[in-house]
């Protein structure tokens, strides 16, 4: 943990100050603990995913050498980083002034308040702080037991398939848990016929060994589907199945609870940051912001809000739709007569005084997700006045191009980005693949084919952990493929061509929400 | 705080300098995929070396924008790794897939000798020379004013005021007076000098094309690389000939052609007459490179082997010939010169660079001996 070094007066002050700014406007937030910290220290917190102790790894280190680069040439600086935790922990770069100070810790707060209460935080474990530290204990010792060359080819294996997880299952039971250790099978073999009550001299001919082993054997024995309906949590599957050693299980299932941690935070990247920067704004133009610092208060805020083109900024995305509800619900401007209106004027012009703009964007924040949120609040006016387009890859010039402003094209591509967190749906058909004890994966194509190159390089992952060969299917140049990999050689087994429409004609990917 | 970030980038850094050291005769035989940053340091790209999980790839996919532009403007390049951070919306193009490492020649060095198992180098004789060199190190309180230091010439101005009473920190206002003024000053060290030199011959005649220079250049520069990790500083020297021969810097040495014919002793006289006049065989441990394509005029073999063996071959630590394939040239020097020496001097070592590919090799023949 940190050693907490008492907040310079000013700072406090400030805290004090728009913490009861925050409240006054109803957020509800964990209570929250600010620390200063250098510019090195925030970049090494940043490369550790936000938390200072956290288990040892390369990748950590290569991310910090790229973030500290970054902000040695003047490229990049973070401001601000907030963990999801009770209590909140939020980090300030000491070398920020202090209006930049006051803006990020408005920031914070509206940071807090999601993570409080939008629902698909509300099963994450609040205190990961102490979570990951202890992961990291327990990792650092199985690294002095068994080496830790070893156990870092584990995390990194392990590493490769930790987007593999069912990103719902936190709140749906889609089937009952599987102890590695249950002993409910071997219960069940106990059960027999019922014996007919008989004296021990008398027991073997009242009741002849024949009659009572009745059951036959392939019946129940009956080799039953593994898994027996495809499953997506990956890792939960192999934590079950493969044939780990108790540590690797351990390391397994702590990096799959880091994996349920973050997940929502990839699932409201363009919430979380809209509702904070709308936050931020709020309270620094209404009440924080002395006039003379209204210039450097513009530009923090503008240079947080840029767009480029092809990258998508999930602050400005957020900040304006959450302003375009609120300004709609503000109008009543929403609902059958709204949306039956045909007049552009008369639209624009609407205005039925209904005044729930604040209490429908308190709504959105506790019960969205990304998807939903783009799927039920991004209209045609939005994509307009925001220039909105569609991007797609051209083979011929090998660039990505504008494809389209059409809103409906707009919509889907960008449904489909934040489908399962951008990231292909996978999941596993048969652990006995040809009954020989293979994984075999299949990839729910939904118009954009894998790389070739990375899922290679999963597959050998994959096989280290599996240890037995393994399969994925999928399409490749617009057919049926099988790639496989057994320990030794990579092979891929080419199938029919199959008919690729373009993502518009196969509407909602997977029901939207997979 | 117990951020233990180190851990993890010593951790990186070392699979980096792995991965270097298993792409190395990638980087020797394409020399040119090393940056030069300063005079230490060097940029080498390795690639990314990423977690890799099931992705997307290019075909079939897209992502949302913001901003001006018509249907078909492009708005980034594909085949290219995007950031698969979580949670990233849309998608983005760009970004390189490659990422330079910075590492000191040194280091480049050592995973050289490593990889091809070079020995240590013994130097010859217990010449040890030092030099006198001025380092800037310590501070004074006159000097002129091109040297001054600001930073401290204003702490001890803003010491003198609060210790007299002057300093307000409602109004805070430093103004240096003369005795405030600090400048920078040097004190003399002894620095041992260079002790070894090397030189490089090239036959810059019309038969030397542009791609026999590159492929020369590369080798010169793992030469030089390792030499240099070997003394405590190397003096390089550059020797270029037609039928003439005349000493220059690096960067005519690379850059010229000639149109003459070719005579291998005129260069053998020069360097005879360095090791006469400026480079004494008893005070330095030398290092004779030479790069040509094998032509030579017939009646001037004999005349070039009599330097070669009387004032060159006693005197180096190393005579390397290096014979570069070349569209025009005959490629014969190499034969005369094996058959007329064999294998009875130690230092004469020679190798054939038939393309890229076989510097590594070469440099591997020409450093394996440990002279």
């Amino acid at each position: 943990m940190l050693e907490i070094e008492p907040l310079p007066k000013e700072i406090s002050d400030i805290q004090v100050e728009m913490e009861g700014y925050a409240r006054g406007h109803g957020l509800d937030f964990f209570p929250t603990i600010f620390e200063l910290i250098d510019a090195d220290q925030l970049n090494a917190i940043a490369a550790r995913g936000g938390f200072p102790v956290r288990y040892p790894h390369w990748r950590f280190g290569m991310e910090y050498e790229s973030l500290s680069k970054g902000y040695s040439y003047g490229l990049q600086k973070i401001y601000e980083m907030v963990i999801n935790n009770d209590p909140c922990y939020a980090y300030l770069m000491r070398s920020n002034g202090l209006i930049d100070q006051k803006l990020v810790i408005a920031h914070v707060y509206g940071h807090s308040d999601f993570f409080k209460n939008n629902f698909w935080f509300s099963k994450t474990n609040r205190k990961m702080m102490d979570g990951m530290a202890n992961h990291g204990a327990r990792i650092r010792r199985y690294m002095d037991e068994v080496g830790g060359e070893e156990v870092e080819e584990f995390i990194d294996a392990v590493s490769s398939i930790d987007d593999l997880i069912d990103i719902h299952s936190p709140f749906i039971k889609r089937r009952e848990d599987r102890s590695r250790y249950s002993f409910e099978e071997k219960e069940k073999q106990e059960t027999r016929p019922a014996k007919f009550p008989a004296k021990d001299y008398m027991d073997a001919f009242i009741n002849p060994p024949g009659a009572i082993g009745t059951k036959k054997e392939d019946e129940e024995e009956s080799p039953r589907q593994v898994p027996e309906h495809p499953e997506q949590d990956v890792m939960l599957f192999l934590l079950e199945r493969a044939p780990l050693s108790a540590w690797q299980a351990d390391v397994l299932a702590m990096l799959r609870d880091e994996a349920y941690y973050f997940a929502p935070q990839g699932q409201t990247k363009i919430m979380n940051e809209g509702w904070a920067s709308y936050w931020h704004s709020t309270l620094m133009t209404r009440q924080g912001l002395a006039p003379g610092d209204l210039i450097h208060y513009c530009d923090h805020h503008s240079g947080t809000l840029a767009m480029s083109p092809a990258k998508l900024n999930p602050y400005k995305v957020g900040i304006e739709l959450f302003r375009d509800i609120e300004s709609r619900w503000n109008r009543g401007a929403f609902g059958q007569d709204y949306d039956d209106c045909d007049d552009r004027q008369e639209r624009r012009d609407w205005d039925k005084q209904t005044g729930l703009g604040k209490e429908k964007i308190f709504e959105v924040r506790k019960v969205h997700n990304d998807l939903t949120f783009i799927d039920t609040f991004l209209t045609l006016d939005f994509v307009r006045e925001h220039k909105m387009f569609r991007f797609g890859y051209n083979e011929h010039t090998e660039y990505y191009e504008i494809e389209s402003r059409e809103f409906p094209k707009v919509k889907q591509q960008l449904l489909t980005s934040l489908t399962n967190m951008g990231r292909p749906k996978i999941v596993v058909e048969e652990g006995n693949y040809r009954n020989r004890g293979e994984l075999y994966l299949k990839h729910h194509y939904t118009g954009v084919e894998l790389d070739l190159d990375y899922a290679r390089d999963t597959l050998v992952n994959l096989e280290k952990l599996w240890q037995r060969p393994v399969h994925i299917e999928t399409i490749l140049e617009e057919r049926a493929a099988v790639v496989s990999f057994d320990g030794d050689d990579q092979k891929i087994d080419w199938g029919e061509p199959v008919e690729v429409n373009g993502i518009d004609s196969l509407g909602l990917p997977n029901g939207g929400a997979s | 705080m117990t951020l233990k970030i180190e851990r993890d980038q010593r951790r990186f850094q070392q699979i980096v300098r792995g991965k270097v050291r298993a792409n190395l005769r990638k980087y020797i035989s394409h020399g040119e995929m090393i940056g030069r940053k300063n005079k230490e340091l060097v940029s080498i790209p390795v690639p990314q070396l990423d977690v890799p999980r099931f992705r997307f790839g290019d075909n079939g996919n897209g992502g949302v924008g913001q901003g001006e532009g018509e249907e078909g403007t492009p708005v980034g390049k594909g085949g290219q790794q995007r950031p698969g951070g979580q949670g990233e919306a849309g998608c983005d193009p760009g970004d390189g897939h490659l990422m330079e490492v910075d590492m000191t020649l040194e280091e480049l060095a050592d995973l050289l000798g490593d990889e091809l198992e070079l020995p240590r180098i013994e130097p010859k004789g217990n010449a040890q020379m030092t030099q006198e060199k001025a380092k800037y190190n310590s501070i004074r309180s006159t000097g002129p004013e091109a040297l001054r230091h600001k930073k401290r010439t204003y702490l001890k101005a803003l010491r003198r005021q609060i210790s007299t009473g002057v300093y307000e920190p409602a109004n805070p206002r430093v103004v240096p007076i003369k005795q405030d003024q600090q400048y920078r000053s040097w004190n003399t060290i002894d620095k041992p000098e260079v002790n070894a030199a090397v030189l490089y011959m090239m036959d810059v005649s019309g038969s030397m094309t542009d791609e026999q220079k590159q492929i020369v250049r590369t080798a010169a520069f793992w030469i030089d690389t390792w030499l240099s990790r070997q003394y405590d500083g190397i003096e390089t020297r550059y020797i270029i000939h037609d039928a003439a021969a005349k000493e220059v810097d690096e960067q005519t040495f690379y850059h010229t052609r000639e149109s003459g014919g070719t005579r291998i002793s005129s260069a053998y006289k020069v360097c005879a007459q360095l090791f006469e006049n400026e480079l004494p065989p008893s005070d330095w441990n030398l290092y004779c490179f030479q790069f040509s394509d094998g032509d030579n005029w017939g009646e001037d073999n004999d005349q070039a082997f009599e330097i070669l063996k009387e004032q060159i071959l006693p005197h180096v630590n190393l005579y390397c010939y290096g014979q570069v394939e070349s569209p025009y040239g005959s490629g014969e020097y190499l034969g005369h010169l094996e058959g007329r020496f064999g294998d009875r001097y130690e230092a004469l070592i020679t190798a054939e660079l038939e393309d890229n590919d076989a510097i590594y090799d070469a440099i591997k023949t020409f450093l394996g001996t440990g002279r």
